[in-house]
């Protein structure tokens, strides 16, 4: 349950895929146009309730709850192996021409 | 009585809601269908070189390190034939208050926003812009919407452009994400007549006028530093605004270097496909962006764009993902500076346009950007890798965008690739001919001359070739 004040992210569908009428490659014409935007919960809810929230401007915006004190996780990935091995190029021909190191 | 905000009735408003949104009626600049005054529009917010300079010093901005990368012109000398390889310096625009050039264009159009009296800004991009207009509204205290194309249909974001949100949000902003497609527009739209705040438009006059600095800075630190002019100055180009404004800048310096416009090769990637969306491992600084933008300008956010490259640009130039990657790698390893990857286009191809250029030639690469998580070597590969694209060593000529990223297995790999400019230009007068829907009078064509940076017998030969004159 998620309470009035609490910071949360909502979405909601902007355009129905059969509404979406712009020029578009038909991958795209097959899905929603989805949005997300984050604020302050207007009263309290449940996870997936129609809610309205404040976002930081002072707008309020209506949306289904999807998350309560939302983070963010993208992160520097896992390990890439060929990044290593570019760096041994490199530090091998930074020594053949006598690199600044 | 309430405004229906359906797409078809907001869309039907968007030139009202844009008129209102920048406090500018682009109206007087046109001087018929297929033309308009370009300087006109340019000097009619009166932002001249000492006023942009003004705000921007005012707001930390500008005034960003010119670095030599000495280690990396070596290692281009190792490969060049004797006697050549320009010396590479690098314009560390990361150094601005939110990691990028971008805050010359924010600090602008944030300050006309507030003069104008408007109580926040909104702008419609995934790029860096987000950030330096959410730091320059927290700086000259205005609110601050960002509206960004995000995640493709199963919630899966890019994560470089899942890091500018979360800068945006550190910076005070709200954001706005979406998932793919133009209709970006209509919630742009119908969020700015909600809101009445200002569009704080990338492709506005001042927008533009706020780069003219960084073309300007280039050569007169050339001259304090070298006691001479850069010959040559690469450009990143993707909506066309950087291309634009440095060159003017040079110009305006009186300094006549070559300007080379560069681009990431994502040739056959569609820009509106949901299934291509997470299949980019650069998300900007895209011919993607960069060819559309050069060759139609005017299908911005805004009448008529301030950003139009082919008016100053001598040559174009694209270069691949495999070889930014590396090349962000190389600044880190070979030169200690570590920054994202879309800001090292320029520097992928000055390495190899160096070159073709004598020892004592100085070549100035325009910018770096900020990197963090996302937004970094590291993950954008292994994103790559999670989207089923092939990651390795090898040359990057045989790279394929959207299915193999080829990190160049040694630097004598990297090689730009030129672009027909004469092909572009052509088609940006075929453009503007059939959307005016008009035959072009004498002015038109002497407008499509400077337009394209040819002359009027060029356009009249592009004309009749396709049987528009």
């Amino acid at each position: 349950m998620a309470k009035k004040g609490d910071w949360v992210r909502i979405h909601s569908i902007v355009l129905k895929a059969e509404e979406r009428t712009a020029k578009l490659p038909e991958d795209t014409k097959k899905c929603d146009l989805e949005q997300w935007t984050k604020g302050f919960l207007l009263a309290d809810a449940e996870i997936g309730d129609e809610v309205e929230v404040e976002t930081v401007v002072g707008r309020i915006e209506k949306g289904t709850l999807i998350d309560d004190f939302p983070y963010y996780d993208h992160s520097y990935g896992k390990f890439v192996p060929e990044l290593i091995e570019v760096d041994k190029v490199l530090r091998k021909e930074m020594a053949e021409i006598g690199g600044e190191r | 009585m309430a405004l229906a905000k359906d797409y078809a009735s907001v869309m039907g408003r968007s030139n009202d809601i844009q008129k209102d949104a920048l406090g500018l009626d682009y109206a007087e600049f046109e001087t018929s269908p297929i033309a308009f005054d370009y300087d006109k529009l340019m000097t009619s917010t009166g932002y001249t070189l000492e006023e942009v300079n003004r705000v921007q010093s005012q707001f930390g901005v500008g005034n960003t390190p010119l670095l030599e990368a000495r280690n990396i012109t070596k290692l281009a000398r190792k490969y060049a034939k004797p006697g050549y390889g320009a010396r590479i310096f690098i314009k560390d625009e990361a150094a601005n208050p939110s990691g990028s050039f971008k805050d010359r264009r924010a600090a602008c159009a944030v300050y006309h926003a507030k003069k104008l009296g408007y109580k926040g800004v909104m702008a419609a991009t995934s790029g860096n812009y987000g950030a330096a207009v959410a730091s320059q509204a927290a700086i000259q205290g205005l609110k601050c919407i960002i509206v960004q194309e995000c995640y493709d249909s199963h919630g899966v974001g890019q994560p470089e452009i899942v890091e500018k949100a979360r800068k945006c949000e550190a910076l005070g902003a709200e954001v706005v994400q979406l998932t793919v497609g133009p209709e970006l527009f209509y919630s742009f739209l119908s969020i700015l007549e909600d809101t009445g705040y200002f569009n704080a438009s990338l492709y506005s006059p001042f927008g533009i006028a706020g780069v003219d600095t960084l073309g300007y800075e280039i050569v007169m630190q050339c001259r304090e530093k070298l006691g001479k002019d850069p010959d040559m100055v690469v450009c990143t180009t993707a909506g066309g605004g950087m291309t634009t404004g440095t060159a003017r800048g040079v110009r305006m310096a009186g300094c006549d270097a070559e300007i080379v416009g560069a681009s990431i090769d994502l040739s056959g990637l569609s820009m509106a496909s949901d299934i291509d969306f997470n299949k980019k491992s650069c998300t900007t600084g895209h011919t993607g962006f960069g060819v559309p933008y050069a060759t139609d300008p005017d299908h911005s956010d805004v009448p008529r764009s301030a950003a139009r490259p082919l008016r100053y640009m001598d040559r174009y130039v694209t270069i691949t993902q495999g070889e930014i990657m590396e090349m962000t790698e190389m600044l880190a390893q070979l030169e200690g500076i570590e920054r994202g990857p879309a800001g090292q286009t320029s520097l992928a191809a000055a390495f190899s346009l160096a070159q073709d250029l004598p020892e004592d030639a100085i070549l100035v690469v325009s910018e770096t950007e900020y990197t963090g998580a996302g937004k970094h070597v590291q993950p954008q590969l292994w994103f790559a890798k999670e989207n089923g694209i092939e990651v390795k060593l090898g040359d990057p000529k045989d790279e394929v965008p959207g299915k193999s990223v080829v990190l160049p297995s040694s630097p004598a790999l990297f090689q730009y690739k030129e672009a027909d400019i004469d092909h572009f230009r052509q088609s940006l007068i075929k453009k503007a001919v059939k959307k005016a829907g008009v035959k072009p009078s004498d002015s038109d064509l002497e407008f499509l001359a400077v337009e394209t940076k040819t002359d009027v017998e060029f356009v009249k030969k592009t004309l009749e070739e396709n049987g528009l004159l």
